[in-house]
């Protein structure tokens, strides 16, 4: 570690050899993903477009999940472990409001009004959940050692199972859905309808989002908040207020996404949000962690990407989703943390 | 770095100190479960068998294992592992496939028990594969470190917690349906382990030459031997070169590497020492359950993980005192005080099925109230207590704080001279 002029002169073409290598590894990696998903197609066309689609439609899901994991990182570098169970929560809280509550579970008029609803119950729902983690255990953690923070995340996120685990029970549970899996078919495939409402409601949230954050006062608030904390503070602005609303955000994503996937999914099991909350991760940091369209774009492609090795004639199967899901998370880790989007950083001294 | 250092004689004998009381500690424990217990009255044995079972009890000093070990890596060198599990079912599968009829393709036999020198498959001698087991999770926890290591240490956190999903997996996978040869057992365990070989012991009464699953107590002995090994180590590496320059890792990466400490080397030899440990826990723990099956989860990295927090991160003693709670709470104290509560109140309360909440409870009011454990190193108070330094001098309280701070250190320094006792972490550099 000790670096005159003369060794730094030295290790530069040593970095830029194993930089070289690093990259060339890479796209072997992607080439070879890339002549696999050929492969399959050509083989069992069909097939292969129905399981797409299904990774679309898990992808926006993923996509909305890993927006409150961009905002939340994006602002206090933290990673909320507990968010995917958020989400979770949000799954039951949906089915119970939608079908229980309201007693909907037929098509029509009704229904939908009754949907959007739970849509605006859902978001507030998570949103509220999420501030009080903020206010309750985060905020007092925030001058902490790092360790603290994300252990307390970790912490959360068993006691919202747990709660998910009294309230939904252990087995998963079935509920109707509103939207229904009528859908158009083309060429024996088919496109069902939810999966238009799944990609249109990520992408006004989507828009939305983006509005609120390169737009509004309150976004540029964050951003400043996100920059440098204490700078904020010194130009006059409230800097928990603006933690609370980044939280608030974020969880409002995970509502939207818990009512899309009781619609599209249709089961609740309390112990979907760990692995869902973790896939969703790795989508925000193949996004480029702290990137709005990043995020979504991520989802997007890690939905795709299980979907093949779950669904595809040549792929590992189910058995190996996770496997496949973490190596792709490590191999993105070493070769290229910053994600598809983001700039790369250093760590902050 | 002053040397205030009691005279030799002193010092030699508070470094007896603690095997002295180790040993003492686990000689009662022994006795009394191998030649009292028998004896007593049936009251006594029903109240242990319902509360401290014997095989609760050697269980709980797997768990002791593993939460020194996990304590190298989270306490000293301050790296979140969320993943140590994987450790924990590397070492499990090793003992498995070294200690059994699996490979019955070969005919290995290195020191195992002489009743199986003429069974097909690996037998080797339960205390070769310890250290095996060991090294070969170390040098896992080097392959996963070195590429990551560099990252920041919240990603590191979550590639460790990828690889203790990936790798239960693989157990879960290892089936010859899905690989095409049968690496293990797939969802079924690896059964039957062999005992662990007794040699020269046998020739003692009431000691079998192959210690199964019954013989309880004297397993305890040997799992006792393993924690203490790791106790041994864990202590020793703390205080030579390797275990300060850990401390200043976790105290301040960047001051650290500016000092000359190597931050990669550091780390990575942190990682594969933890993971080392976690592999000797492995085997015991594969000896203690007789088999090996695929049903190691996030839990069991978080139930370590949480044994080290509640304990006292950095501190062996506060960690063991930590594991020994948590696992006996989890494997016989919650469901037994459940029973009982059940049966006072007239209720019907599933206590078992709420540890997870608890501990999710605790881990958080921990973090808010008690950062540093129940019993913390002292230099781990400090800098749990101590908030960042930036933040310090916005609020223009650092001048207070290092007050505070030298008081404490003036207080610790007294305190060391007068007691002189052997405790970790307060005079290193001392006599290095």
């Amino acid at each position: 570690m000790t670096s005159t002029t003369a060794t730094a002169g030295l290790l530069k073409p040593r970095v830029r050899l194993t930089e070289a290598v690093e990259r060339a590894v890479g796209i072997a990696i992607v080439l070879g993903v890339v002549a696999w998903i050929i492969y399959n197609f050509v083989d069992e066309p069909t097939q292969c477009f129905s399981v797409m689609l299904t990774g679309l439609n898990n992808g926006a899901l993923y996509a909305l999940v890993a927006l409150g994991y961009t905002l939340v990182y994006g602002i206090i570098e933290l990673i909320n472990f507990a968010h995917g169970d958020l989400f979770m929560l949000g799954t039951i809280f949906a089915a119970n409001f939608l079908v229980n509550w309201l007693g909907v579970d037929t098509r029509g008029l009704g229904p939908v009004l009754a949907l959007a609803l739970t849509f605006v119950m859902a978001m507030i729902f998570c949103a509220s959940i999420n501030m009080g983690a903020e206010f309750f255990a985060y905020r007092r953690l925030r001058r902490a050692p790092k360790l603290a923070p994300l252990i307390t995340a970790v912490g959360l996120s068993f006691v919202f199972q747990n709660i998910g685990l009294k309230w939904n029970g252990s087995a998963p549970k079935q509920w109707p859905s509103v939207i229904g899996n009528n859908g158009i078919t083309i060429d024996g495939v088919l496109i069902r309808y939810s999966l238009f409402v799944t990609l249109g409601v990520t992408a006004v949230l989507l828009f939305i989002l983006t509005y609120i954050v390169q737009r509004t006062k309150q976004g540029k608030a964050m951003r400043a908040t996100a920059q440098d904390q204490d700078g904020a503070r010194l130009m006059g602005i409230n800097v928990d207020r603006t933690i609370s609303f980044t939280f608030a955000l974020g969880g409002a994503m995970a509502g939207a996404a818990a009512v899309l996937s009781v619609e599209t999914l249709g089961t609740t099991r309390y112990d979907q949000g760990f692995q869902f909350g973790l896939i969703a991760f790795t989508a925000a940091v193949l996004g480029g962690i702290g990137n709005l369209v990043g995020a979504v774009v991520g989802g997007l492609l890690i939905g795709l990407v299980q979907a093949a090795n779950d669904g595809f004639p040549h792929g590992f199967g189910q058995d190996w989703s996770q496997t496949v899901v973490f190596t792709i998370l490590i191999l993105l880790l070493v070769f290229k943390p910053e994600g598809i989007f983001g700039t790369r950083t250093t760590e902050k001294v | 770095m002053t040397a205030t250092s009691p005279p030799v004689n002193r010092r030699r004998l508070g470094s007896l100190a603690w095997p002295l009381g180790f040993t003492l500690a686990v000689i009662l424990i022994f006795i009394f479960y191998r030649y009292w217990l028998p004896d007593s009255v049936d009251q006594v044995q029903k109240f242990v068998a319902d509360w401290f079972p014997p095989a609760v009890i050697n269980q709980c000093v797997i768990w002791v294992i593993m939460a020194i070990g996990l304590n190298v890596v989270v306490g000293y060198a301050g790296l979140l592992d969320l993943g140590y599990v994987a450790f924990w079912a590397i070492g499990t599968y090793v003992g498995a496939w070294l200690m059994s009829g699996w490979f019955f393709q070969v005919h290995w036999h290195i020191g195992g028990p002489p009743t199986l020198n003429k069974a097909p498959g690996i037998h080797i001698s339960f205390w070769l594969v310890v250290i095996f087991a060991g090294a070969f999770c170390a040098l896992w926890g080097v392959l996963i470190g070195a590429p990551t290591l560099r990252l920041r240490s919240d990603y590191l956190a979550i590639v460790t917690l990828g690889f203790g999903e990936i790798i239960p997996q693989v157990f879960a996978n290892g089936d010859s349906e899905h690989l095409g040869f049968a690496l293990t057992n797939g969802q079924q365990s690896i059964v039957p382990i062999d005992g662990i070989g007794t040699g020269v012991f046998s020739q003692l009464k009431g000691v079998n030459p192959q210690l199964g699953v019954f013989d309880l107590p004297y397993r305890f002995l040997v799992f006792c031997l393993v924690a203490a090994f790791c106790v041994f180590v864990s202590l020793r590496l703390r205080r030579g070169r390797l275990g300060r320059a850990w401390l200043a890792i976790r105290e301040d990466e960047l001051a650290a590497s500016m000092m000359g400490v190597s931050l990669v080397r550091a780390k990575l030899s942190s990682y594969a020492v933890g993971a080392f440990f976690g592999g000797m826990g492995g085997v015991c723990y594969a000896v203690a359950v007789g088999g090996a099956s695929p049903n190691f989860s996030f839990n069991n990295s978080i139930t370590i993980l949480m044994m080290v927090v509640l304990g006292g991160m950095g501190n062996v003693w506060g960690v063991i005192i930590g594991a020994l709670i948590v696992s006996w709470v989890n494997l016989a104290g919650l469901s037994q005080f459940g029973d009982w509560y059940n049966n006072q109140f007239n209720t019907n309360i599933d206590f078992p099925s709420y540890n997870f909440l608890i501990f999710g409870i605790i881990l958080v009011l921990m973090m808010l109230f008690r950062r540093e454990g129940l019993l913390p190193e002292s230099r781990t108070r400090l800098i749990m207590r101590e908030p960042a330094r930036t933040e310090l001098e916005t609020l223009g309280a650092d001048i207070e704080a290092a007050e505070e701070e030298d008081e404490v250190i003036l207080e610790e320094e007294t305190e060391d001279e007068l007691v002189g006792t052997e405790t970790t972490g307060r005079s290193d550099g001392g006599n290095a």
